[in-house]
């Protein structure tokens, strides 16, 4: 049978203009998406770029940018004690919000009723995820620094400030992966007359743990990052202090940071970029064990 | 029939009742974690009323409550007409100083439009590329980057402004059109925050468009669509509340933004026009005044209580209409 | 229950007074498949089918679940091409022209087949804008009188005419369902295809489309899938049998295949033995 050409069926069908339409929609929405992902190739090759002047101009080695403390000289200034109160600061507010948060996730997950106090419990989590992170610092400014309780500014007084961040998105993330461990392993349990309790413990907790890890990792990230809520507890730059404990005084790799980005000298300016080269390569640590304890668990499902 | 009931069923004594005592004891402690987020949202509401109370009246709040049980007389500083339409911002003037937040809240504004100007199409845009045009392989690549935008500490987008965004397009720019700009100006602000609320936009919106049922577009392919036609007139129509939600949140966000103004934006409350020049958000005077050893009782320390207070309840808002958009586009496919 | 009819007859067919002229009607081939073959991937769910399907005539496909009928059916309208793992070999005939050839462009084929899915999925917008959106779309301006004719020809106007601003979505199932057929046939296609378009709905609701289809069949060509061999029976004039594999087992008048099926495997599932 002989075929005839399309035009003979579907001439009175012009469709040259639509489907230019169409392409030329799909480029900009491809355009709109690479967009974001160049601006993050510029912003990493802009700090590194600077990072790497820092080497090659001034002569700055990367060893003794680690293990030196702050100084105001910029020959000498290095992250070592920004580093250590950066690391005190996250470890203590991850003690303070895990068990908090799994433990808050797991009330409102598997036993909250539904009462009028729980749904103001849910709808104002949601709320506390939306404040932002500068007002908890000057929450705890007035409280734990200038009001009733005079604790200084101390290290511990950060931790509380990032722990105040991290803990709703810490319990967020924690009541979607409990969520997502289905029923049936529940009622299992139950029907071997286990109680609430004793299923959770022994069957949806290590089903959903690998979640909860990788929703607390990111939310430690996050307060990794932070800088505003320390700044307002009175976080300073790092100066030749290192701090060793909870109630030594507060400093942090961001403010530290921040303060360099601040000063007039260009080498200030390249110390910060190496400051957030190395704020990155633990972000980057994080998220890569994030994702490996996801992929693995992924695996595990299928 | 035997009428007695069974211990072991009934759980009088024994294994079974320590086992339950064990379940409620536990339920208690559990309930204690999750009134820690009640604690604080009231130590948010008391700290910021209080102390805020203190900017405008001679006491904190719990003072004035005192005086006013006591017959006492309160005297009030500053008036509100002062603070929400005064003349000009700068509490710590000797001999002149000004209480207006007017300058403050339009450094906010200034850089909340802008960046919305930025993230609500770019992030709109993507989410339709991701949810109707892009193949499972672009998407593997393009959904992780999205999520390492987000990553990024806002210092770093600070730090990104100054050292690329103003030397290397704002003030090109700027010497195009003769104008002046500092290191400090309301564009850099305003794209730096733009891009970082890009995948806040993009990743809420799309998983609202995943959420509109394949069954609809099929519809609207069986009678002859394109992909464009399905895009916007059927995904992104049916898809509205949720898509508004992400541009609420965005806009959220980029009020309570704080490192990246405080650096890009910079530290002169006043109303401008031009995005070229310097001017403060309610954010970036909340690091300045803090900085600035704002000692206590002092009028400084007090202005940040109520500057937060402001930003607080500002941010309140945008988060129910969130909240509530979200319920709608929830219940909406079901 | 169709068992309890007399002696031969497996299920009845009794016809209408216009199925008899219909029937009267010579066979004019409009689409046809030849040696067709669909896959999922690695599975074939098409199975080397030739089949010629006549005019202004109504030809149920029936078959168990999974034999492939619904893809067959979004074969003729390359819905198919959505599904980015399957693959199509062979032909899909429209008015002599295959529509897998290079040249043919699916939005256009989409435009001349129209489409009712099992689910009614009437757009979250107006009732006006549903019927409007098939020709808003083709680029033609539509009228007060399309909308009306849609309608009428859907058997929905008289329910529905004093309220076309109100949504889509507050009319009951039936109602959505025979809004998509007014959807459907708006644009004025040739054929229309259906996809199981009664099995989400009630019994009454179903009748309706039953009898709405007896109307359609005088414009439009209908290929429509059902599970149900009732209404197979009811309304069909031609009626195709697939089995699992994706195998066209027998084509033939409704009558036939129902009365006197030619092979056995089909009068084993006509009378329940499988399927």
């Amino acid at each position: 049978m002989s075929t005839p050409p399309m035009d003979e069926l579907f001439g009175d069908i012009d469709l040259e203009w639509e489907h230019r339409k169409n392409r030329a929609f799909r480029s900009l929405c491809f355009l709109s998406s690479i967009l974001g992902l160049a601006a993050l190739a510029l912003l990493i090759a802009d700090v590194l770029w600077e990072a790497y002047r820092g080497v090659s101009e001034y002569d700055i080695g990367i060893i003794h940018f680690i293990t030196s403390t702050g100084s105001v000289n910029p020959d000498r200034a290095g992250m070592y004690g920004a580093l250590v109160g950066s690391v005190l600061l996250i470890v203590l507010a991850s003690i303070m919000t895990f068990f908090i948060g799994v433990g808050a996730a797991i009330y409102l997950e598997e036993y909250a009723p539904d009462t009028r106090l729980v749904r103001l419990i849910d709808a104002n989590l949601a709320n506390l995820a939306g404040v932002p992170s500068v007002v908890y610092g000057l929450v705890c400014f007035g409280l734990l620094i200038n009001g009733p309780l005079d604790l200084g500014r101390i290290i511990l007084v950060g931790a509380i400030a990032l722990a105040l961040v991290v803990l709703p998105i810490i319990i967020v993330s924690a009541m979607e992966a409990l969520r997502a461990v289905p029923d049936s392993v529940r009622n299992g349990s139950y029907a071997i007359g286990a109680t609430r309790w004793q299923t959770i413990r022994r069957v949806v907790l290590p089903a959903a743990m690998p979640g909860i890890m990788t929703g607390t990792i990111l939310a430690i990230a996050n307060a990794w990052g932070q800088t505003a809520p320390l700044l307002m507890v009175g976080a300073i730059a790092s100066a030749r202090h290192v701090p060793t404990g909870p109630f030594d005084d507060i400093t942090a790799l961001t403010v530290t940071i921040f303060d360099w980005a601040f000063r007039f000298q260009d080498q200030f300016h390249v110390l910060a970029a190496m400051g957030i080269v190395g704020l990155l390569v633990v972000l980057l640590g994080m998220n890569m064990v994030a994702i490996y304890i996801r992929s693995r668990y992924e695996k595990e499902l299928s | 029939m035997s009428t007695d009931t069974d211990p072991e069923i009934t759980s009088a004594d024994g294994r079974v009742a320590a086992d339950q005592r064990r379940d409620r004891l536990v339920q208690g402690g559990l309930f204690l974690c999750i009134s820690f987020t009640l604690l604080t949202t009231l130590a948010i509401f008391w700290v910021l009323f209080n102390e805020a109370t203190h900017f405008f009246f001679d006491g904190r709040f719990s003072d004035v409550v005192v005086s006013l049980l006591t017959g006492e007389s309160v005297s009030q500083r500053i008036t509100f007409v002062e603070f929400f339409a005064g003349e000009r911002w700068d509490v710590t003037h000797s001999i002149n100083p000004g209480y207006w937040v007017g300058p403050l809240v339009w450094g906010t504004f200034l850089i909340t439009v802008g960046a919305a100007f930025v993230s609500i199409p770019i992030g709109t845009l993507t989410a339709l590329y991701l949810s109707e045009y892009a193949s499972q392989d672009v998407r593997k690549y393009l959904k992780p980057g999205l999520e390492i935008l987000a990553g990024i500490p806002t210092i770093v987008y600070g730090f990104f402004a100054i050292s690329f965004i103003t030397p290397w397009l704002i003030r090109p720019a700027a010497e195009l059109l003769g104008v002046q700009t500092r290191s400090a100006n309301v564009a850099a602000g305003a794209i730096v925050v733009g891009i970082m609320t890009i995948p806040i936009v993009a990743s809420i919106s799309e998983d609202a468009m995943s959420s509109v049922p394949d069954d609809l577009r099929n519809g609207a392919y069986a009678l002859g669509a394109t992909k464009f036609d399905v895009s916007l007139g059927v995904v992104l129509p049916a898809s509205v509340s949720g898509v508004f939600a992400a541009y609420i949140l965005a806009i959220s966000r980029a009020i309570g933004e704080t490192m990246a103004v405080t650096i890009a934006a910079g530290f002169t409350p006043q109303i401008a026009f031009s995005p070229f020049v310097e001017i403060q958000t309610m954010t970036a005077y909340m690091v300045d005044a803090v900085r600035g050893e704002a000692v206590v009782g002092s009028i400084r320390y007090q202005s940040l209580f109520a500057v937060g207070l402001l930003l607080f309840i500002i941010t309140l808002v945008m988060n129910l209409l969130n909240n509530k958009l979200k319920e709608r586009y929830r219940e909406e496919y079901r | 229950m169709a068992t309890q009819e007399p002696d031969d007859k497996l299920i009845s067919t009794e016809v209408s007074a216009d199925e008899t002229v219909r029937n009267e009607r010579p066979d004019e081939t409009v689409l046809a498949a030849k040696d067709l073959d669909v896959y999922y991937g690695e599975d074939r769910a098409i199975d080397d089918v030739s089949i010629e399907i006549p005019e202004n005539k109504v030809t149920a496909l029936i078959g168990p679940s999974g034999c492939g009928k619904s893809t067959f059916l979004r074969c003729i309208n390359r819905m198919n091409d959505q599904i980015d793992v399957c693959r199509v070999d062979g032909d899909v005939v429209f008015k002599g022209k295959n529509v897998y050839d290079g040249d043919v462009d699916p939005v256009a084929l989409r435009r001349k087949i129209g489409m009712v899915f099992q689910k009614p999925n009437p757009f979250p917008k107006s009732i006006r804008e549903n019927v409007t959106y098939g020709l808003e779309v083709q680029g033609k301006p539509a009228t007060e009188g399309d909308v009306e004719r849609a309608l009428r020809g859907a058997a929905l106007y008289e329910e529905v005419h004093d309220k076309l601003d109100t949504s889509g979505l507050d009319l009951s199932g039936g109602q959505q369902q025979r809004l998509c057929i007014a959807r459907a046939i708006a644009p004025d296609p040739e054929v229309i295809l259906m996809d199981e378009p009664t099995s989400a709905l009630d019994p009454v609701a179903a009748s309706k489309i039953e009898d709405l289809i007896d109307t359609l069949v005088e414009e439009y060509t209908v290929i429509i899938v059902t599970h149900n061999m009732q209404q197979a029976a009811r309304i069909s004039d031609k009626t195709a049998v697939f089995l699992t594999g994706g195998e066209l087992v027998e084509f033939d008048d409704t009558a036939t295949i129902f009365e006197n099926p030619a092979d056995s495997r089909v009068e084993d599932y006509i009378t329940g033995k499988f399927g």
